[in-house]
């Protein structure tokens, strides 16, 4: 159907790594551009227009997925990091991160039914507060659509990141160790990224709330599986 | 490279014990809270998995983009259910801050007064963290 050197997984590992440094690029002369955007619109872009069939894409793409699993394991980096620093604080931290975790999935998973969404969708927004390649197995655990909750994962962090600090700030929330972990609960690395440009202890308290979030939220959702 | 092959190592012990006990968690938290344990007990040493780990979360929007391409296959439904869409996304994302903040407000209060903020090494591990301003960060 299509070329051999197109269903090679070559194909899809070579034009995802090059979209990705090419949206790093863009991203330094125009910052608002988000390289995930522009790299995965691009490929989406390229692949409608060339009607280039997603499986020969997929084929390299599963290849670059597959290292979600070690990045993963990774997280227990910043994790222990932080922790070292921050065990003074370790009610609050975990308190946080268990209500919020918590709040997540019952908020995502009762007001998108009120919205009227379906079954498929509600399942795939309930762990869409944790960091992306959780969310993702979570949502097929819990018989969600892993490229949905991953979408609404991203989308999620983005809207933290952008709103989140200054909704805290007028709601009362403006010391570094709360602030920084509701965005680290609510908006995962994105959210992250964004304070530790602006505060290094916001920060530190995002990435340990994150990676947090992340067990938290996957012990919760076992609840909700044997639950429903 | 050792870094990574400690990472493929708890990566995969994640594998085999939620297939062999099912544990009902997904294979990479498993996986990260084993390597979490080891480190605590020093049978793994921080600065042997830095660089590797830093690498990975620095790059994981380039690892998790396929999957976001993706979600073509799904525009049909997004499009059907919008509202539920965003609607869910902002309720929630709203209530999660809002909750979490307030309760780690509450409760940071009272220790916040005696260590006056954060020790000043919190904020210089900030910065070893996958930083790299320019939006590498995990996600």
């Amino acid at each position: 159907m299509w070329p051999g050197w197109m269903s090679n997984p070559v194909f899809g590992i070579a034009l995802t790594v090059i979209a990705y440094v090419a949206s790093l690029r863009l991203q330094r002369r125009y910052p608002w551009l988000h390289p995930l955007f522009v790299t995965s619109g691009g490929i989406i872009l390229l692949l409608v227009a060339l009607r280039i069939p997603y499986e020969a894409y997929a084929a390299g793409g599963k290849v670059l997925e597959f290292f979600l699993g070690p990045a993963t394991v990774a997280l227990g980096v910043p994790l222990y990091r932080q922790f070292r620093r921050m065990k003074r604080d370790l009610t609050a931290i975990l308190a946080g991160v268990t209500v919020g975790s918590a709040t997540g999935i019952v908020v995502a998973g009762l007001s998108a039914s009120l919205f009227g969404a379906s079954q498929e969708l509600v399942r795939s927004m309930l762990p869409k507060s944790v960091t992306t390649p959780i969310s993702l197995e979570l949502a097929r655990d819990l018989g969600g659509v892993p490229e949905l909750a991953a979408v609404l994962t991203v989308l999620t962090g983005l809207f933290g990141s952008m709103f989140g600090p200054a909704l805290l700030r007028r709601c009362g929330v403006r010391d570094d160790l709360p602030l920084g972990i509701a965005i680290g609960t609510a908006a995962h690395g994105i959210g992250t990224a964004r304070l530790i440009r602006e505060s290094e202890s916001q920060g530190a308290a995002s990435s340990l709330a994150m990676a947090l979030a992340g067990i938290v939220t996957s012990v919760l959702a076992v609840l909700v599986r044997y639950g429903i | 490279m050792t870094g990574f092959a400690i990472l493929m190592a708890f990566l995969l012990a994640g594998h085999v014990i939620r297939e062999w006990w099912g544990v009902p968690l997904p294979a990479n938290v498993i996986g990260m809270i084993l390597f979490i344990a080891a480190l605590g007990l020093r049978l793994v040493k921080l600065e042997t998995v830095e660089k590797a780990a830093d690498f990975l979360l620095r790059h994981m929007m380039l690892f998790f983009a396929p999957v976001i391409v993706g979600v073509v296959a799904f525009f049909p439904l997004i499009g059907r259910e919008a509202p539920a869409f965003f609607g869910g996304l902002v309720v929630s994302a709203v209530a999660v801050l809002l909750v979490t903040g307030w309760t780690a407000r509450a409760l940071a209060g009272k220790s916040a007064a005696a260590s006056g903020g954060y020790p000043a090494r919190a904020a210089e591990e900030a910065q070893n963290a996958p930083e790299d301003g320019r939006g590498g960060t995990a996600m």
